[in-house]
C-alpha cells in the first residue's frame, strides 16, 4: 500500500484511540477538577495523582455483571448506549484538527455535525423507553424535548457563521479565520451555540434528563456494567466533540502564533473542556419549565437576532 | 458508488417493509428511522449531499424523535401488538399491494425504456444550488410552506395555552 493510504489509517485510527481514551481519562480529570474547587481531593490514591483511577473504574465496569432487566425490551435496551457512542465518534470524522490531521474532509461537515448529534437524542431517549421504568422514561421524555429544543437553536447560531464565510466545509471555515476569529463578529452565535452544546451533551446545569435527586439517574438507571460505562464515555466524548466544534467553528482551529497547529488546537480544546467541567462545579441545576422557557424565550430570540443583524451587515459590506 | 446505492436501496426497501409488518410501534419507528437514513445515503450517492444532511437532520433526527416521543407517552403494551395485529390480515394487503405494483410498473417501464433524468451519474448538486432554487423559482412555494407552519404554530399554542382565571 502507498504512503497516504497507511496515513491516512494511522489518522483514523489515531482519532479514534484519542478520542476514546481522552474522555475516559477525562471522568478522572473531571473528579480531581470537581474535589478542587469543591475544597477536597478527589480521586488522588490509585497511582500518581491519582491518574490510574481511570484504569481501575474501567476494570471494574467489565467486571460487572452487565444485567439486562427481564421487563426491559431487550433489543433497544442494548442498542442504545451504542447508538450515542456511534454517532459521536462518527462526528468527530469531519472534525479537522490541523491541515495534515483530519479524516475527511466533507463539503457539508457542518451539516453532518449537526445530524450525528441530532441522531444522538435516541441513544437517551430509546435506552429511557426500553428500560420500563418510569423514572427513565420521565427521563428520556425530557431529554428528547431539551434536545430537540436546544437543537434549533444550536443550527441558528451557526447560520451566521456560514453566512460569513459562505461554506459548510469546516477546513473552509477554519481557513476563514487566519485573520480574526469569528468570536469576534459571531460574539452571541458563540454564545447561543456554546450554550445548546452543553444542553446537547445533557451536561449540568442542563442534566435534568438525570437528574439524580428526582428521577434516581434518569435514563440510565436500569443500566449496568458497560453497556452503562457506553453511556458515560460517551457523554464525555460529547463533551470533547463540542468543545472541538466551538474551537473551529469561533476561535480559529489550528491558527495561532509560534507554536505548531496541533498544539494550539490542543490548547484551545483543553480551555473548552475545563470550561464545561468548572460550569458543572458553578452552576446549579435549574427547573425543567425553566430550562424550556429561557430556551424559547431567550435563546430562540437571541439567536435569531444574531442571524437577521448578521444577514443584513453580510448583505450591506460584503456583497461585492 | 453504485455498489453504495444499490446497498442503501436494499436497506432502505427492506427497513420499509419491516415498519410496514411490524405490530410493535416503537420497532416500526425504529426501522423507519433506519429506512430514513438509507433514502440520505441514497441522496448523497446520487450526488446531493445538501438534500442528504437535511434528511438526516430534519426526518431522523427530529420529526422521527417527535414520533417516538409521542409514541413512549402513550405506553402501548401487548393489547395495542395485538390489536395491530388483528389490523395486519390478509385482506388488508390487497389495495396497497395493488398501488405498489403499479409503481413498480412505472419504474420497471421507465428503466427499460431509459426514460428519465439520467443515472446515477449526474453531477452534483450544491447547498448554493438549492438555496438559489428554493428562494428563486420556488420562492412562493417556500412562502406557503412557512404559512402553513404558522399555522400549525399557533394552532398549537392555542390548544396548549394555560386558561386564566378570568376567562373560565
Amino acid at each position: 500500500m502507498t504512503t497516504a493510504i497507511w496515513l491516512h489509517i494511522a489518522n483514523v485510527f489515531g482519532i479514534l484511540i484519542a478520542v476514546v481514551g481522552a474522555s475516559a481519562l477525562l471522568t478522572w480529570i473531571e473528579r480531581r477538577m470537581l474535589g478542587l474547587w469543591q475544597d477536597r481531593y478527589g480521586p488522588n490514591r490509585a497511582g500518581p495523582f491519582g491518574i490510574l483511577q481511570v484504569l481501575a473504574d474501567m476494570l471494574k465496569l467489565f467486571a460487572k455483571d452487565d444485567w439486562t432487566p427481564p421487563f426491559a425490551d431487550r433489543a433497544v435496551f442494548i442498542i442504545a448506549p451504542a447508538i450515542i457512542m456511534v454517532v459521536i465518534l462518527l462526528a468527530f470524522a469531519v472534525i479537522p484538527i490541523t491541515p495534515a490531521i483530519g479524516i475527511v474532509d466533507m463539503n457539508i461537515g457542518l451539516l453532518f455535525f449537526l445530524a450525528m448529534t441530532s441522531l444522538s437524542v435516541y441513544s437517551v431517549v430509546l435506552g429511557g423507553w426500553a428500560s420500563n421504568n418510569k423514572y427513565s422514561l420521565l427521563g428520556g421524555l425530557r431529554s428528547a424535548a431539551q434536545m430537540i429544543s436546544y437543537e434549533v437553536f444550536m443550527a441558528l447560531a451557526l447560520a451566521g457563521v456560514v453566512m460569513l464565510t459562505g461554506t459548510f466545509n469546516l477546513r473552509e471555515i477554519v481557513n476563514a479565520q487566519s485573520g480574526l476569529w469569528f468570536v469576534v463578529p459571531q460574539f452571541f452565535g458563540f454564545l447561543v451555540f456554546s450554550i445548546a452544546g452543553i444542553a446537547e451533551a445533557h451536561r449540568l446545569p442542563f442534566d435534568l434528563p438525570e437528574a439524580e435527586n428526582e428521577l434516581i439517574a434518569g435514563y440510565h438507571t436500569e443500566y449496568s456494567g458497560m453497556k452503562f460505562g457506553m453511556f458515560f464515555v460517551g457523554e464525555y466524548a460529547s463533551i470533547i466533540l463540542i468543545s472541538a466544534m466551538i474551537v473551529v467553528l469561533f476561535f480559529g482551529g489550528w491558527h495561532g502564533p509560534w507554536l505548531p497547529p496541533i498544539v494550539w488546537f490542543l490548547i484551545k480544546l483543553t480551555f473548552f473542556v475545563g470550561l464545561f467541567i468548572l460550569l458543572r462545579a458553578a452552576l446549579p441545576r435549574p427547573r425543567y419549565d425553566q430550562l424550556m422557557a429561557y430556551g424559547w424565550k431567550f435563546m430562540l430570540p437571541l439567536a435569531l437576532l444574531n442571524l437577521v443583524v448578521t444577514g443584513a451587515v453580510t448583505l450591506a459590506f460584503f456583497n461585492g | 458508488m453504485m455498489i453504495v446505492f444499490y446497498i442503501a436501496a436494499v436497506i432502505a426497501v427492506a427497513a420499509t417493509v419491516m415498519t410496514i409488518t411490524l405490530t410493535h410501534a416503537v420497532h416500526a419507528l425504529l426501522y423507519l428511522i433506519v429506512s430514513l437514513l438509507a433514502v440520505a445515503v441514497i441522496f448523497y450517492t446520487l450526488g446531493a449531499p445538501f438534500a442528504a444532511a437535511l434528511e438526516a437532520i430534519t426526518y431522523a433526527g427530529a420529526i422521527m424523535v417527535l414520533f417516538v416521543f409521542v409514541v413512549m407517552m402513550l405506553n402501548l403494551g401487548e393489547a395495542a401488538v395485538e390489536q395491530e395485529r388483528r389490523w395486519l390480515d390478509r385482506r388488508m394487503w390487497g389495495g396497497p399491494a395493488l398501488l405498489a405494483a403499479a409503481l413498480l410498473a412505472e419504474l420497471v417501464y421507465t428503466f427499460a425504456f431509459g426514460i428519465g433524468p439520467g443515472g446515477p451519474s449526474g453531477g452534483g448538486v450544491s447547498p448554493h444550488a438549492v438555496g438559489a432554487a428554493l428562494f428563486g423559482p420556488y420562492l412562493l412555494a417556500v412562502e406557503i410552506a412557512g404559512f402553513l407552519l404558522l399555522a400549525g404554530l399557533v394552532g398549537a399554542y392555542h390548544l396548549g395555552r394555560r386558561r386564566t382565571d378570568a376567562e373560565e
